[in-house]
């Protein structure tokens, strides 16, 4: 079982490296109005019971992988 | 020489901790006996106050602090809070003990996305804290800062209760880094943790440019003094 979870900063939170992202690609003609940056984490978990995973992977987000005040997650769960 | 009690204060060298030494040397200076605490340590020894210092905690992997408030140590430094401890976190120190929960909001990269390392003027706004009595409201503080990530966030919500409970100790005067309501320095609901992202340990001696962070430590020298330790 393989999980992936995106970390982003929430709306409204200031972002100067998605702010710095758009502005060169912006310099590079291309028509961005705007372009937040977050984090990817992968994780291999083996063959475990999915539920318990899926249960885990909430408690890995809102005690290490993101902080909560300024960050939402998504957590995307596949087999192999 | 000085007669008076010398209160033990422990400072806790993480792995990329890099201001340890300069902390304890102020701290010595200022009248204290510091003890520097390895983070893998289960518990702190028997001291009257607590400093987290600056540097690069874990490399600053993930997030500022985010791994280090997971320090074995730091089940001790939150017991100790929790019983009233005076906890003091500079810089890495402040994002660790937002990382904790022991302070609330959040530190960012700085608004400019430059590192700044500079003299700040800072305003004392709350001078009746155990870590900043040396001082008087309105006063100003040089004090230099040297971060990536200072930039301090809280939502509406908790930026209103900050105000309302006036946990907003120190503010910048020429904001360097996009911190919301200038602020440079917070304080828990309690008052017995302070963080602040200025350096006051690199401004006592005047050689240095200011001495105005002796005023930030000595305060804490001073409000340790009349603490025996805690059981933490």
């Amino acid at each position: 079982m393989r999980a992936t979870v995106l970390v982003r900063p929430k709306p409204g939170i200031l972002d100067p490296q998605g702010e710095a992202v758009e502005s060169s690609l912006r310099q590079l003609g291309f028509a961005v109005q705007e372009a937040r940056v977050g984090r990817v984490v992968d994780l291999e978990l083996g063959d475990g019971d999915p539920n318990q995973a899926k249960a885990d992977l909430e408690r890995m987000c809102e005690q290490l992988l993101a902080n909560p005040l300024i960050e939402s997650y998504e957590i995307t769960v596949s087999r192999g | 020489m000085s007669t008076e009690p010398r209160p033990r204060i422990a400072v806790v060298v993480f792995p990329g901790s890099n201001d340890d030494r300069d902390a304890a040397l102020a701290l010595e200076g200022l009248g204290a006996e510091p003890t520097l605490v390895w983070h893998a340590e289960p518990t702190l020894p028997d001291v009257a106050a607590v400093v987290l210092p600056g540097g690069f905690s874990y490399g600053d992997y993930l997030r500022c602090g985010a791994i280090a408030r997971f320090a074995p140590v730091m089940d001790s430094v939150s017991r100790f809070a929790a019983h009233g401890g005076l906890v003091l976190g500079i810089c890495n120190g402040f994002q660790v003990l937002c990382e904790a929960g022991l302070l609330p909001g959040a530190l960012r990269p700085n608004a400019s996305l430059s590192f700044v390392c500079r003299d700040v003027d800072l305003l004392v706004e709350r001078a009746d804290t155990s870590f900043t009595s040396r001082c008087e409201p309105g006063r100003r503080l040089t004090i230099p800062v040297k971060h990536g990530e200072g930039c301090y966030f809280a939502d509406g919500p908790l930026l209103a209760r900050l105000e309302a409970n006036r946990q907003i100790a120190l503010r910048y005067e020429d904001n360097p880094n996009g911190s919301i309501g200038d602020i440079a320095a917070v304080t828990n609901e309690a008052g017995n943790v302070f963080g602040l992202m200025p350096h006051p340990e690199h401004a006592v001696d005047p050689q240095l440019g200011s001495t105005h962070g002796a005023d930030i430590l000595g305060s804490l020298v001073d409000a340790a003094r009349e603490r025996v330790p805690v059981p933490a």
